[in-house]
């Protein structure tokens, strides 16, 4: 492929070392722009009127009294969207369809969850747009509900969706379920690698929802104008993929539709979809007003997406020595009121850390009563391998065997296939438990009620379409326009290193720019662990662009061929002294030069960048469980991980402590809790409890470096593998702590409390 | 249209007055009046700190209080921090170690961490850790965060 570049090892400057991000200062001085820090001349405030009830049928929706309330200039409900045809288009990590996705912003037949928006307003000032919320009448018919998935896929369970003929089944079935879409992967002879066995374990496990936890709350604005153009600034992942959603969704022309993407207060994969945006256009093509949208954090856990609660099974058989000869999973997964969970990345994750002749999973994408699942970060993995690592664990005290020994033993490395087809190249997965198993941490004394744990994990990582654009200006300072967005992690840092790495010039001297839809070429969203990796390459492409045209600059200077001219260190030079004699060209000269030369100069890229390197990694954590309160508290924790290349280290370790943190919270303390009626009971921060600082250690890092082949400097994707572990490794830490294993999540004190109580009732 | 109260207050040394609402908060008067957009809005409950700013020199969530009960008192937020051109040192520090990522956080973060070390200038890692424990971030795990924090006091007690 043209747009590849190859990896080169090479002596570095700038790529390594640790500059202060070009979006730093704006975000300690409060000036960084967020989606609610948006403000339009004219504008008036948008509202969404929710379900109050899991379930039921909506008969009508009376809007009169509220459109009559002074002030009120627009109110949207079904009736001002068109249907849309079943399509489906990736949006991120997971698919949609654009039938459900019209449905989920705006009810139409059926409300299938508390929180589901019926109606929305939009009038001059936020208290008005209360009241007016107020005023709209509502007539539902309550219909059963279900929330756990397993009883959803029960033959009398409440069916959402009375038209849902299951995917993927041969038979394909008869009558309508909540069971939406079989996903299965099979590998070799399982039932024969399960005879050859001398240990057989087979367990249960369930997880919980748990939502991505932005600190920033979805937030728009939309100004539509009178000739049908729209200017829409959204907090978001992929302005891109809005665009087009909305395009979609509004019978619109993409081109119509410029979205400004503002800074972005986190998203983790929750803002790769739309929520408020197309009400917001619409109401504001209602009122000739642009219309600001903002959720309130109960809107937040209500309505955006958590990830699936699941419930799984796993079972592993392995030799005497640890090898495994057949492993099997069954995985049910919450897909929330509209099918497409993360079932089919976490059925092909489940046991892909290992070389296996004889894989069997079967995954379920389950329809139930609750926010439709968004992507969280590795979406689906850190659910499906929780078992898995749980039982290796079991299998490792069982034979005798070291943890990181059994892992050792079954690793994938370079050449191992996957069940779901690819064969590995370069991958760093022995490494890091090499790494493990030198770390000081495990050399680390345990008192009484401590105990340490090991897992690991793996996540695919992508690349996908990237566009970038850029301009060596005429003082020889350099803007480049990025079309994928830094989610945070500082990518517009590490662009910036790589071409001044290319260009041979200080870091300083290069100003990344995210660019809104109207000034690039599409670019995904920023999912799959692929901003480094793929706009890394699209940067690298771009640079080294505008180095041939700075290098047939001088070429015209000198009067020589292009191809007796080379750059290095920010200069063109003769190629030899055949070429002649002439003094280095700076980027400074030539560009302000250019005018006389041919014009300005510049580099482009538009590319679908491919060959995104698998990530792995290995945590070990240290825990102690206080058998009075049940509180599980972390005593140490270190994250080892394969990064290919980390250009901009402190980054890459701040992605190691923030994945690992929200792993560690997600195994502790975060869930979904529902009332009996279907209505969440924990909306807000103060009982969905996410880690605060009093909760953790430091987090230790440990950066592995095995180049992927397929980026110039190396880079794979790193965001998503550092959640995965935390759940397994805890548990198993608590098991090596107090000898019980436990197998739910979240191991919050009441959960661990209740377990040691029956525990000793049990040996009592 | 409900009754607005006029109130004079000062805000980062200046002084302001505006017009709100009885029931509007200081943070809404903040962003919404004064367009101070630097403090943030990720509850609206008090449980996420993004809204945090000291009133006479208190840390308080701006989301927990009201904007007429800021009359005659001195309001401290993020866009006062720096003086001038210059940094403060947390500010500093945070762009050093690398503690900050999405940055919606951030602005709590300073402003609860210069009040933590104008009343304790030394903390341990504990103190900072508990002192912080009102301010969410999801991005960072706030390792960085600490360190920015304790290396921050080690450079203000040497000035």
């Amino acid at each position: 492929m043209a747009t590849m570049l190859k990896y080169e090892d090479k002596d570095l400057k700038v790529v390594g070392t640790r500059p202060i991000r070009p979006d730093g200062v704006d975000k300690v001085t409060g000036r960084a722009r967020y989606g609610a820090d948006v403000n339009l001349p004219g504008q008036i405030y948008g509202r969404v009127v929710r379900s109050p009830h899991a379930h039921a049928r909506v008969l009508a929706i009376r809007t009169d009294k509220a459109e009559a309330l002074k002030g009120v200039k627009a109110v949207v409900t079904r009736d001002d969207f068109p249907e849309m045809p079943v399509e489906y288009a990736a949006a991120g990590e997971l698919i949609v369809n654009f039938r459900d996705v019209t449905r989920n912003m705006m009810a139409r037949e059926k409300v299938l969850y508390d929180g589901h928006p019926v109606a929305a307003v939009a009038a001059t000032s936020e208290a008005i747009a209360r009241r007016a919320a107020r005023l709209i009448e509502v007539d539902y018919e309550v219909l059963p509900h279900v929330i756990d998935p397993v009883e959803a896929m029960a033959d009398d369970a409440p069916l959402l969706h009375e038209e849902q003929m299951t995917e993927g089944l041969d038979p394909a079935p008869e009558k309508p379920s909540n069971l939406a879409k079989v996903v299965s992967f099979a590998k070799g002879d399982v039932e024969q690698g399960f005879a050859e066995a001398d240990l057989v374990i087979e367990r249960e496990f369930n997880t919980k929802p748990v939502h991505q936890g932005y600190i920033e709350p979805q937030a728009s604005i939309a100004s539509y104008t009178e000739d049908g153009q729209v200017e829409l600034y959204t907090a978001t992942q992929g302005h891109f993929v809005i665009r087009a959603q909305c395009a979609k969704l509004l019978q619109m022309d993409i081109s119509k539709i410029r979205v400004i993407p503002t800074e972005l207060g986190g998203g983790f994969g929750g803002k790769n979809n739309v929520y408020l945006e197309p009400l917001a256009i619409v109401m504001s093509k209602k009122s000739n007003r642009p219309v600001k949208m903002t959720m309130s954090r109960e809107d937040v856990f209500r309505s955006t997406g958590p990830t699936s609660g699941a419930h799984t099974r796993i079972k592993i058989g392995c030799r005497k020595d640890g090898r495994i000869t057949a492993a099997e999973a069954e995985l049910d997964f919450q897909a929330g009121a509209f099918a497409g969970s993360s079932v089919p990345m976490a059925a092909m994750c489940t046991f892909t850390r290992y070389d296996l002749d004889n894989v069997r999973v079967r995954g379920n994408d389950i329809t139930v009563n609750r926010p439709k699942v968004a992507a969280y970060r590795a979406p689906g993995a850190p659910i499906s391998i929780f078992g898995v690592e749980s039982i290796l664990d079991e299998m490792s005290r069982e034979l005798g065997i070291d943890p990181i020994e059994i892992r050792l033993k079954n690793a994938a490395r370079q050449g191992t296939q996957t069940y779901y087809g690819p064969t590995f190249g370069p991958i760093g997965y022995e490494e890091t438990l090499n790494r493990a198993r030198q770390h000081p941490h495990l050399q680390e004394k345990l008192g009484p009620d401590q105990g340490r744990g090991i897992a690991t994990g793996f996540w695919f990582n992508i690349g996908k379409e990237t566009t970038t654009t850029l301009n060596v200006n005429e003082d020889g300072s350099v803007t480049v326009i990025l079309g994928t967005i830094d989610v945070a992690g500082g990518s517009r840092a590490a662009m910036a290193m790589m071409v001044a790495e290319e260009l041979g010039i200080d870091v300083d001297k290069v100003r990344p720019q995210i660019g809104d839809t109207q000034t690039l070429g599409f670019n995904f969203v920023t999912a799959g662990s692929r901003g480094t990796f793929a706009s890394g390459i699209a940067v690298t492409v771009a640079a080294r662009k505008a180095i041939d045209v700075m290098r047939e600059r001088a070429a015209q200077m000198w009067d020589v061929p292009v191809d007796g001219v080379v750059w290095e260190d920010g200069h063109a030079r003769p190629a030899s002294s055949n070429v002649g004699e002439f003094e280095p060209l700076s980027i400074v000269e030539i560009a302000r030069k250019s005018g006389m030369t041919g014009g300005p100069i510049a580099g482009h890229a538009e590319i679908t960048a491919e060959g995104a390197g698998p990530g792995f990694g290995t945590h070990i954590v240290d825990v102690e469980v206080d058998r009075r309160t049940g509180l599980v508290k972390i005593l140490r924790y270190t994250v080892i991980q394969d990064t290919g290349k980390a250009i901009h280290p402190a980054y890459v370790e701040g992605q190691f402590q923030g994945g690992a943190v929200q792993g560690i919270g997600w195994a502790l303390n975060e869930e979904y809790i529902y009332d009996a009626d279907g209505r969440l009971q924990n909306p807000g921060f103060l009982d969905y409890r996410v880690p605060v600082a009093s909760d953790v250690p430091f987090i230790g890092t440990d950066i592995v470096e095995v180049p992927n082949p397929n980026h110039p400097y190396g880079v794979r994707g790193i965001g998503e593998v550092p959640i995965i572990p935390p759940i397994a490794a805890i548990s198993n830490a608590i098991h090596d702590a107090i000898g019980i294993r436990l197998r739910e999540q979240p191991m919050s004190p009441p959960k661990v409390l209740k377990a040691i109580r029956e525990a000793s009732n049990g040996a009592g | 249209m409900m009754a607005r109260y006029h109130v004079t207050t000062t805000v980062n040394g200046d002084e302001v007055d505006f017009l709100c609402e009885s029931d509007q908060t200081l943070l809404s008067v903040l962003r919404d009046e004064l367009v101070m957009t630097g403090t943030k809005e990720g509850c609206g409950t008090g449980d996420c700190g993004a809204c945090s700013v000291t009133v006479d020199g208190r840390l308080m969530c701006s989301c927990l209080v009201l904007g007429v009960e800021v009359d005659g008192k001195e309001v401290e937020t993020i866009e006062g921090m720096a003086d001038g051109e210059a940094l403060h040192p947390l500010q500093q520090k945070f762009l050093e170690h690398a503690a900050l990522q999405c940055g919606i956080c951030t602005p709590g973060l300073l402003v609860a961490s210069r009040a933590l070390l104008e009343r304790n200038p030394d903390p341990t890692e504990t103190e900072i850790r508990y002192w912080l424990a009102g301010n969410l971030c999801r991005c960072t795990g706030y390792h960085k965060i600490v360190e920015a924090v304790a290396d921050a006091a080690r450079e203000m007690r040497e000035v």
